[in-house]
């Protein structure tokens, strides 16, 4: 569903392409909501129970921008469904209902709702329901400046000793880290049933106040570590995905603090880590590799498995890179299998325009898995890891947040999304289907051929994310084009040929093919694309992980923002075991694919 | 007939639809979503509709027999979302009916509750028989959608 209508890369600007989820039991509606979304130029996923919703949106964090619910349901309340959203996701909700009485509006409201619609809905009102999105976005960019503002405060106070503990924390449970991750993935489940209040006060975060925050967060951070932590942790000192509100909500034992501002807030200060990161970060150039599973369609489950980090003793020199105090210093993490990294992610095309570009290569052989976008259209390997994005438990941002920041900076600094991405040869396309690897995708990586790159070229194969909306099919026809074997056992540039066969996607692919952290450069080129048409609000994906999910941009043309040349060299080599959780964000990747199961 | 001859039927047709209150403005939303793409589409809604209020009317026909106890609470759920539905296509009397049902639940009237049930279904079927043929001559209009 979500690709229908949408199959020329968008080139609008915002708020075409908008992401919309539309939930609601009566087929009638949803038909209609559905076609009149499409006319706004929306792209629209239909449920038609609660459940699926949230399950949508959890396995596909920063897959949408906006939920659009009906207040009666059979499955679950529209009212619960609103909180779990806005808590878990923090995506702003629109109820609709043929009821319109005022006590119900003002219970939607409460609930957090954006806006209340009364059936029957008129195209004219759904065609502005992107400025909740906008809105939203706004408001966490300031927050994150009101935050930064606080921490600047702080670290001058205390000479960044947080940060630095990020580093301490970083160099050594690996093990913790793990557990941290799962930890956490059982703790967003508690957190789904605890949060019943109703209100989000807004809440003034001074600096005491966020002092007790940090704290809180980091130390939960120590106590728990989890792999998938480390991923996270790139972009913060702490593993803040692992990090729950409520645990933070306990620790820092604020009176009147409610869970909902902690999440909030933790979800800007994630931001704002990742920002931060992306600015120490912003020489090195980190090849991101992108490496899954060679089913694309994997369950979740199998790329978690992979997931581990393996980072090679190489590495461990790259180690923390850049994150400016804090991050965490991938030493060897690998706790899970290794050749499981290796593997090459290919997910399907995916026609969806966004995700993007979350370059955020902040350190040059970061072992950060961040970059999962592959598959997303254009997504440039993305050297940061913003970890945090994979979180998938806590609440995302999306990626609207921080566009505008973003924007500033790729224009200050193509490297930022490049990173990773030097030099890479920027070819006019628009099309940076990444990998092409069309959904065949177990052809294109075997794990023994990844062995072989032991050199640690990540291999990114991101199959054809055809950038920006391109169509599936455009994508899984070049992918057939492109004979993976090759890309994964060149470690250089030379992969570029394979893909040559097909359309510059392919050879997008091919540089996602990085075996030398040169050949690296210039593939991640690829990676360029989606950052370059970073159209307004939707570029902005340098943030950590899911953002770039987000990213929804429509069309991002790499030429713009990013320069190759300014991409340094890219270790690519986020090596080997760079292989992100994918299980978050895979399973958008394969946009097409599953959305058509949601649908 | 010749086309124009059926053109004229078909604006008169809708005419009277709207007049006498079957159809309301949201009818005209859903010709103006018609496209290329969807030429059938306010077709295809009601067809939709129709298939799924079977359903509704069968679960309030059963709820409503379901002596002594009729679970007015139900009732008016299930009122709820018909009329919810019937709204999407702009049905103006079948959700007339359906509003003064749940007065009539509120109320705790059960006899008022049958009635406007049977009145309710009435102007169901009633719509479905005028649309039907308006449909067909939309097709044989060559047309989809307004004149």
């Amino acid at each position: 569903m979500m690709e229908n209508g949408f199959s020329s890369p968008r080139n609008d600007s915002f708020p075409a392409g908008l992401r919309v989820l539309v939930v609601d039991d009566d087929p009638t509606w949803l038909k209609i909501l559905e076609k009149m979304l499409k006319k706004c130029s929306y792209e629209v996923t239909t449920c038609g129970l609660a459940r699926d919703a949230l399950n949508l949106l959890r396995e596909r964090k920063g897959g949408y921008d906006i939920v659009i619910s009906d207040v009666y349901m059979p499955d679950m309340d529209g009212f619960k469904l609103l909180e779990h959203v806005g808590l878990e996701m923090d995506l702003p909700v629109i109820m609709m209902s043929v009821d319109g009485e005022t006590s119900r509006v003002m219970k939607g409201v409460q609930h957090g709702a954006c806006d209340y619609l009364l059936k029957p809905i008129r195209m004219k009102e759904l065609r502005n329901i992107w400025q909740h999105v906008f809105r939203k976005k706004i408001h966490e960019v300031r927050d994150i400046e009101i935050l930064e503002g606080i921490e600047s405060f702080q670290m001058t106070r205390n000479g960044s000793d947080q940060y630095e503990d990020g580093h301490f924390l970083c160099g050594e449970d690996l093990t913790s880290i793990k557990k941290r991750k799962d930890m956490e993935s059982k703790h967003d489940e508690k957190d789904i049933g605890d949060n019943t209040s109703t209100k989000k006060a807004r809440v003034v975060w001074s600096v005491e106040l966020h002092q007790k925050f940090v704290k809180a967060v980091n130390q939960i951070g120590f106590d728990t570590t989890s792999l998938s932590c480390f991923y996270r942790a790139m972009t913060s000192n702490v593993c803040l995905a692992e990090v729950g509100p409520k645990k933070i909500l306990d620790l820092m034992n604020v009176p009147r603090l409610t869970r909902e501002n902690v999440a909030s807030h933790l979800q800007k200060y994630r931001l704002y880590l990742s920002r931060l990161q992306k600015g120490n970060d912003f020489n090195n150039p980190v090849g991101m590799i992108k490496q899954s599973d060679s089913p694309l369609s994997d369950s979740v489950g199998s790329f978690g498995s992979h997931n581990s980090i393996n980072l090679q003793p190489t590495d461990v020199s790259n180690g923390c890179y850049g994150f400016s105090g804090s991050s965490l210093v991938l030493h060897n993490v690998d706790p899970r299998s290794h050749d499981g990294d290796r593997k090459i992610l290919v997910t399907t095309p995916v026609a969806e325009p966004k995700r993007g570009l979350t370059v955020d290569a902040p350190n040059p052989r970061k072992p950060r898995i961040s970059q999962m976008e592959f598959g997303r259209p254009l997504a440039p390997p993305r050297s940061e890891v913003n970890f945090s994005t994979f979180d998938s438990s806590l609440p995302t941002k999306y990626p609207w947040c921080g566009i505008p920041e973003i924007r500033l900076k790729q224009e200050h600094n193509p490297l930022h999304f490049n990173d990773g991405f030097s030099h890479l040869p920027m070819p006019g396309q628009k099309q940076l289907t990444r990998a092409d690897y069309p959904q065949p995708a177990p052809a294109i990586i075997s794990p023994p051929s990844l062995t072989e790159r032991e050199t640690g070229c990540p291999v990114k194969i991101k199959p054809s994310r055809n950038d920006y909306g391109s169509n599936a099919s455009h994508v899984s026809s070049t992918a057939s084009a492109v004979d993976p074997i090759p890309l994964q056992t060149k470690t250089n540039s030379t992969n570029h040929q394979v893909s040559s066969t097909s359309s510059m996607e392919n050879q997008g692919l091919n540089m996602n093919c990085l075996t030398d952290v040169e050949s690296s450069r210039k593939n991640i080129n690829l990676g360029m694309p989606p950052l370059a048409t970073l159209d307004e609000g939707l570029q902005v994906c340098f943030v950590p992980g899911d953002y770039y999910m987000n990213l929804g941009l429509q069309n991002i043309e790499v030429p713009e923002y990013f320069d190759p040349s300014l991409l340094t060299d890219v270790p690519i080599h986020l090596n080997d075991g760079l292989r992100f959780d994918y299980e978050f964000y895979d399973p958008t990747e394969y946009s097409l694919i599953d959305q058509s199961l949601f649908i | 007939m010749d086309r124009k001859q059926l053109q004229h039927q078909l604006a008169y047709m809708r005419k009277s639809l709207f007049d006498q209150g079957y159809l309301d403005d949201q009818f005209n939303q859903l010709e103006d979503l018609q496209d290329e793409a969807n030429p059938n589409f306010v077709e295809e809604v009601v067809t939709l509709f129709y298939s799924d209020s079977a359903r509704f009317i069968q679960n309030i026909e059963q709820a409503m027999i379901k002596k002594p106890n009729i679970d007015f609470g139900k009732l008016d759920d299930y009122m709820h979302q018909f009329k919810g539905s019937s709204s999407s296509f702009g049905a103006k009397k079948v959700k007339k009916e359906c509003s003064q049902f749940r007065e009539c639940c509120s109320a705790g009237n059960i006899e008022g509750c049958i009635k406007t049930f049977q009145q309710l279904k009435q102007e169901h079927a009633t719509l479905r028989r005028k649309l039907e043929t308006y449909f067909q001559l939309v097709k044989q209009a060559g047309i989809a959608g307004r004149t």
